[in-house]
């Protein structure tokens, strides 16, 4: 293993082109998983946030918000049968005017109306304004400006800024319960709900039951035409998100098998190279396996140095991004899910070359050939 | 533990064939040899005699098809391929034709490669290659790379890691075939002063007939069939 060590410091002009294309394939790797976890994020930062454990939906809507109806007897019912915070919540996706812009130039918004707790964003604010969330700076959107939304232009004054908590790709204005049903009855007239009917309902109980576990009690307790799903479970069942995560995996799955052939054909040259020094290694008594440690080192250093310049590159490039202008979400959790996925990758591109190393012979080093 | 009476080296009637398209070649046809302790052997003979595979056989790197060998005492006839790089680790020093240096380790660290590859000693280890470099003549190039050591010195370096696991035996295949007519004469000459002062038996592979001067006998071996 030293001696693997020892000529990556001695000879680094030999590593260097496949430490630049494994470099390339990091970032390759790192950044569409990044567009991956910012489109999803745009798609479904907002249900993520919710800090609930079961959402009750009406069955028929398909756990589709604009769809569903929860009337203020099945809240009694839950509340009365589970020691839980039971709030509303519902949404309506509009265009907001924006001062200073044109007529025509608005901005799509996700307005929520919440009464449970939602990570990143404080307790609703007083009626009439809301928490934005910070993509809509692109927007031209500042804390203060009132918003004109939809087509009967309902006011609401921006009172802070909140972190990516989008839903469709919409940037999110959260509002009171109140607020929140005054902007829907006035501008989807088709889908007003009276006093007390939300879309659908959060059920918060933090403690020794799991998410799924709740879910059920809920969807017991709420009954037929009803069904509660947990958090995980909604996102799922938002449109599209899972097509989205499938094919942006596919993707990865395909650029890490690039790194595997990239990291394979490299140790399987350096091993057709060295055929005769490792001969003479085992002549003098070296074993197959500690032969095939050292390019395992070597495999794993040189995707260890690729992978931390691309995490460093990925997050010089999400630092440069202007936010809301492409769905780039850099994670400390995928950037080391990445290098692992190539750690992984060049162990096993190693494999390649055992069955070569096994097969040299010492008998080889003798003879002059 | 050698004993003066112990030989270093006993064949006795080896065979070693090689399946050819349906048929067999025999690389070797019943040697019989038997090396003293401190004995130097040349063994010389053409291009293609079975010199190479004699030495392969005794140094563990081959099996012999039949017939037995015995080195040091230890009877390799039977080992497995396991059994055979522990016994090269233990007993047996190579000194290769194309001298082989790692080209990436200094001198000191491709004496140093033996025991990474086979006891891990470390310190004793280290003070071994010092020692040993220190009297082939190298201490002062000891952090050099072979690239940057002329052909004599590295066949010295090749001579000291040779001899870093303290073997019984010592195969040196054409050690002076790379080296002009002086130069490969001082190398014999070293090789013989090391073997004597450490009582290691050698043989030595080679076609020139000058070098066998330079050893205790010399045998021929022509077509597998050792001769006089």
């Amino acid at each position: 293993m030293r001696i693997a060590l020892l000529e990556m410091r001695r000879q680094p002009s030999k590593f260097a082109a496949a430490t630049l294309i494994l470099t390339l394939v990091a970032v390759l790797l790192m950044f569409l998983g990044g567009l991956l976890d910012g489109l999803i994020r745009n798609s479904t930062g907002a249900i993520e946030a919710l800090e609930t454990e079961a959402i009750v939906f009406s069955e028929s809507s398909q756990a589709s918000l604009l769809r569903s109806r929860v009337e203020p007897s099945t809240r009694t019912a839950i509340e009365s049968g589970l020691d839980a915070d039971v709030g509303g919540l519902g949404v309506v996706q509009l265009g907001a005017r924006v001062p200073g812009n044109g007529p025509r130039d608005l901005a799509n918004v996700a307005v929520w109306g919440y009464q449970t707790s939602v990570s990143g964003v404080p307790s609703p604010p007083a009626s009439g304004s809301a928490w934005a969330d910070e993509n809509l700076k692109v927007d031209g959107v500042q804390v203060g400006d009132e918003l004109l939304l939809g087509p009967s232009r309902t006011p609401i004054v921006v009172a802070g800024w909140v972190s990516s908590a989008s839903y469709n790709g919409q940037a999110s204005l959260w509002v009171d319960a109140d607020t929140w049903r005054m902007v829907l009855n006035e501008n989807r007239p088709d889908g007003a709900l009276t006093e007390g009917v939300f879309q659908a309902l959060t059920v918060s109980m933090p403690g020794t039951m799991t998410a799924t576990e709740v879910a059920e009690t809920v969807q017991n307790l709420a009954g037929a035409g009803f069904i509660a799903l947990t958090v995980p479970e909604a996102i799922d069942a938002i449109p599209g998100v899972t097509q989205q995560r499938n094919t942006f995996n596919q993707i990865l799955g395909v650029t890490v098998l690039i790194a595997l052939v990239v990291i394979g054909l490299f140790f399987a040259l350096l091993t057709v190279e060295r055929t005769g020094l490792y001969a003479v290694l085992k002549a003098v008594g070296a074993k197959s396996s500690t032969i095939f440690m050292g390019l395992v080192v070597q495999s794993v250093v040189l995707t260890a140095v690729a992978a931390a310049v691309a995490s460093v590159a990925v997050i010089a490039i999400d630092a440069a991004i202007p936010p809301g202008s492409i769905p780039l979400f850099v994670s400390p959790q995928r950037l080391i899910m990445s290098a692992g996925q190539l750690v992984a990758a060049a162990v096993l591109g190693c494999a390649f070359s055992l069955r070569r190393i096994l097969r040299i012979d010492p008998a080889t080093a003798l003879g002059g050939s | 533990m050698l004993t003066s009476t112990q030989p270093a080296l006993e064949m006795t009637d080896v065979h070693k064939t090689y399946p050819m398209a349906g048929s067999e070649v025999v690389a070797l046809g019943g040697a019989t040899l038997s090396v003293g302790s401190d004995e130097i052997v040349a063994l010389v003979g053409p291009s293609g005699s079975g010199k190479t595979t004699l030495c392969s056989i005794a140094g563990g790197i081959l099996s012999a098809s039949s017939g037995s060998v015995i080195v040091n005492g230890e009877d390799i006839t039977a080992y497995e391929a396991k059994q055979l790089t522990k016994f090269r680790q233990e007993q047996v020093g190579f000194v290769f034709q194309t001298v082989n240096l790692v080209p990436f380790l200094t001198a000191r660290e491709n004496l140093l490669v033996v025991d990474e590859m086979g006891r891990r000693e470390r310190a004793p280890a280290r003070r071994r290659a010092d020692r040993l470099l220190g009297e082939l003549g190298l201490a002062e190039r000891a952090k050099n790379l072979p690239g940057e050591l002329s052909g004599g010195e590295r066949q010295r370096v090749a001579i000291g890691r040779a001899l870093m696991n303290e073997p019984s035996l010592v195969l040196f295949d054409e050690p002076t075939s790379s080296l002009d007519t002086e130069l490969g004469s001082q190398v014999m000459e070293l090789i013989r002063m090391e073997m004597k002062t450490r009582g290691t038996a050698a043989i030595v592979v080679t076609h020139d007939e000058r070098i066998t001067q330079f050893c205790d006998r010399t045998i021929g071996i022509v077509d597998g069939i050792l001769g006089p």
